[in-house]
């Protein structure tokens, strides 16, 4: 297959510290790759080696089979980047901003108009061209930073937590616009922190936390391994159940108050739960993403 | 140390998109370079005169304000360059993050940071046009040799755009640039020929004026205004390219060592 990052055995180190620690894995042509992880988990760094922004420390680091470092140009022409801060240009307006990068990437000025018209279009903004970056609302300046990373009709698209600090509405919008843009074929890497929105669009993700791949896979397939179809949360689980759970080996995360149970296939746990050991408030429901994610990563806070 | 890959003509989008900008604001921008000198001219000019006889410059006997008129334009020279590789490429780089996004493309760090330098150098150059109009309209600047002061204002700009830009790659917080400011840029204003020769100076300080590139700029000034100066003008231009060099291989140092992580 033709395969579009290929990374081995990666290490970032920042003085002394391991952001990113020998991490391997590639990305196909038009797949939808995820990048998930708590904080600090080393998502960001392994995306700015990506687009050439920051030297690897060691490590192999192939993209469209060529070598940041020596054909960085070549590279980068045919990348599309949204990062994860805004970088959009506030001294020029909307319209400004999209024609400004397009001379970045030398693309003759007639193409750059028409593009710019289009993305517009296809983001919502062409009643925007002409205000002033700082005018528009965090949703707005999002679409148009991915507007932006388009310009080029890149191969490859970067987006380095596209719906952060988004309400509801834009960052459905957003994942809208995403779908659509999958369904041309073109190869998404995306670091997010919403499980919802790395199962809908993801074909296959990792999961990274302290600089390491825990696991990869698709969305459902990860869940399948690692949680089960369905979870139970007991409320104020008591001894007995406590035992129940040991000497049986299910699969469990104790929180003290709240005790989760990953449900094996087929051994009727939810009737013998339900049954016996239901105190106080007990919720049976399918598994997610999030909980093969906080599963994984644990449930302490990351600061 | 220099890779050549990683210099190209490229860096003319990130000095076109400065145009771009300037193209919004320059009314405002205009008024500085057209009224600084008419207010030097009259203060000094009106003011001084009576104090002061005629300056001996160069082997030619000036009026004082003939002496100053070409130093005003170098060191507008010098302040719109300085101040927009300092305050203003500080703002573009850590406020705005321009530098990051352009980093996306296929611009290299390098060739921002060129065109950084080779757009204040233009800032340079579009005051001095403007001071050259006016000072030639008061009959201090002699032609067709005054009309190489816009060259020379390019050149100028470059060196004092390149030590802008090395302060930007290291200072920490943007109002830390009043130390350069405070260190370096007064005192050369003031002792580097601009208002009374150097010569007048004891003979134990004049070296450190020599150091100064405003002195040796001023020099040039005078030498394409009123055709005379000081030292021999090769000298001038020798020492200007080698600041602006030497200033600009520590500015992309810098620069690296601040956004390359």
């Amino acid at each position: 297959m033709d395969k579009i990052i290929e990374i081995q055995d990666l290490i970032k180190q920042f003085n002394g510290f391991k952001a990113v620690n020998e991490i391997s894995f590639s990305v196909n042509r038009g797949e939808f790759f995820g990048l998930l992880g708590p904080n600090g988990a080393g998502k960001t760094t392994t995306i700015r080696m990506l687009y050439g922004f920051s030297p690897p420390t060691q490590g192999k680091l192939r993209i469209f089979g060529m070598n940041i470092n020596t054909d960085f140009r070549k590279i980068k022409a045919k990348i599309g980047v949204c990062q994860q801060e805004n970088t959009l240009d506030p001294d020029l307006s909307v319209e400004q901003n999209l024609h400004v990068f397009a001379g970045y990437f030398y693309i003759p000025k007639k193409e750059a108009v028409e593009r710019t018209r289009e993305l517009l279009d296809f983001f919502a903004l062409s009643h925007k061209k002409d205000a002033k970056v700082m005018e528009l609302s965090g949703g707005m300046a999002r679409r148009l930073t991915l507007a932006r990373s388009l310009i080029n009709q890149p191969e490859l698209l970067i987006l380095d937590e596209p719906t952060t600090g988004l309400d509801p509405q834009s960052r459905h919008q957003v994942w809208e616009k995403l779908e659509e843009l999958k369904k041309t074929g073109l190869t998404v890497v995306i670091t997010t922190h919403y499980m919802e929105e790395a199962s809908q669009l993801c074909d296959r993700l990792v999961i990274m936390d302290h600089g390491k791949i825990l696991v990869d896979g698709s969305p459902k397939d990860l869940i399948d391994r690692h949680v089960g179809k369905n979870i139970i949360e007991i409320e104020g689980p008591d001894q007995a159940l406590i035992e129940y759970v040991k000497e049986h080996a299910i699969e469990h995360d104790d929180l003290g108050r709240r005790l989760i149970l990953y449900e094996p296939e087929g051994k009727g746990l939810n009737n013998i739960i339900r049954e016996q050991f239901c105190n106080e408030k007990c919720t049976y429901r399918n598994s997610s993403l999030e909980d093969v994610f906080l599963h994984l990563t644990g449930r302490e806070l990351r600061e | 140390m220099i890779d050549s890959a990683l210099f190209s003509w490229r860096f003319l989008r990130v000095w076109k998109r400065n145009l771009v900008v300037y193209k919004k604001i320059w009314k405002v921008n205009f008024l500085t370079p057209l009224f600084e000198p008419l207010f030097y001219i009259l203060a000094f000019g009106l003011g001084f005169s009576g104090l002061i006889d005629n300056v001996k410059y160069g082997g030619a006997d000036l009026s004082y304000t003939e002496f100053i008129a070409p130093a005003l334009i170098a060191t507008a020279v010098m302040w719109n360059a300085f101040f927009e590789t300092t305050y203003a490429s500080f703002v573009r780089m850590y406020y705005q993050k321009t530098f990051d996004g352009m980093l996306a493309t296929p611009l290299s760090l390098e060739e921002i940071i060129i065109a950084e330098i080779t757009w204040s150098a233009t800032k340079s150059v579009g005051a001095a046009t403007i001071m050259l109009i006016v000072l030639g309209l008061m009959g201090f600047i002699q032609f067709p040799l005054g009309l190489l002061l816009i060259p020379l204002a390019f050149f100028g700009g470059l060196a004092f755009g390149a030590i802008g830009m090395f302060f930007t790659g290291i200072i920490p917080t943007i109002d830390m640039f009043n130390l350069p400011i405070f260190l370096f840029i007064t005192p050369m204003f003031l002792f580097s020929g601009t208002f009374f020769p150097v010569s007048n100076l004891p003979v134990w300080v004049q070296p450190v004026a020599l150091a100064f590139p405003l002195y040796h700029l001023v020099e040039l000034a005078r030498r394409f205004s009123i055709g005379t100066s000081e030292i021999s003008p090769i000298i001038n231009i020798g020492y200007l390219t080698v600041f602006f060099l030497f200033f600009t291989n520590l500015a992309l140092g810098a620069m690296r060592k601040r956004l390359i992580q």
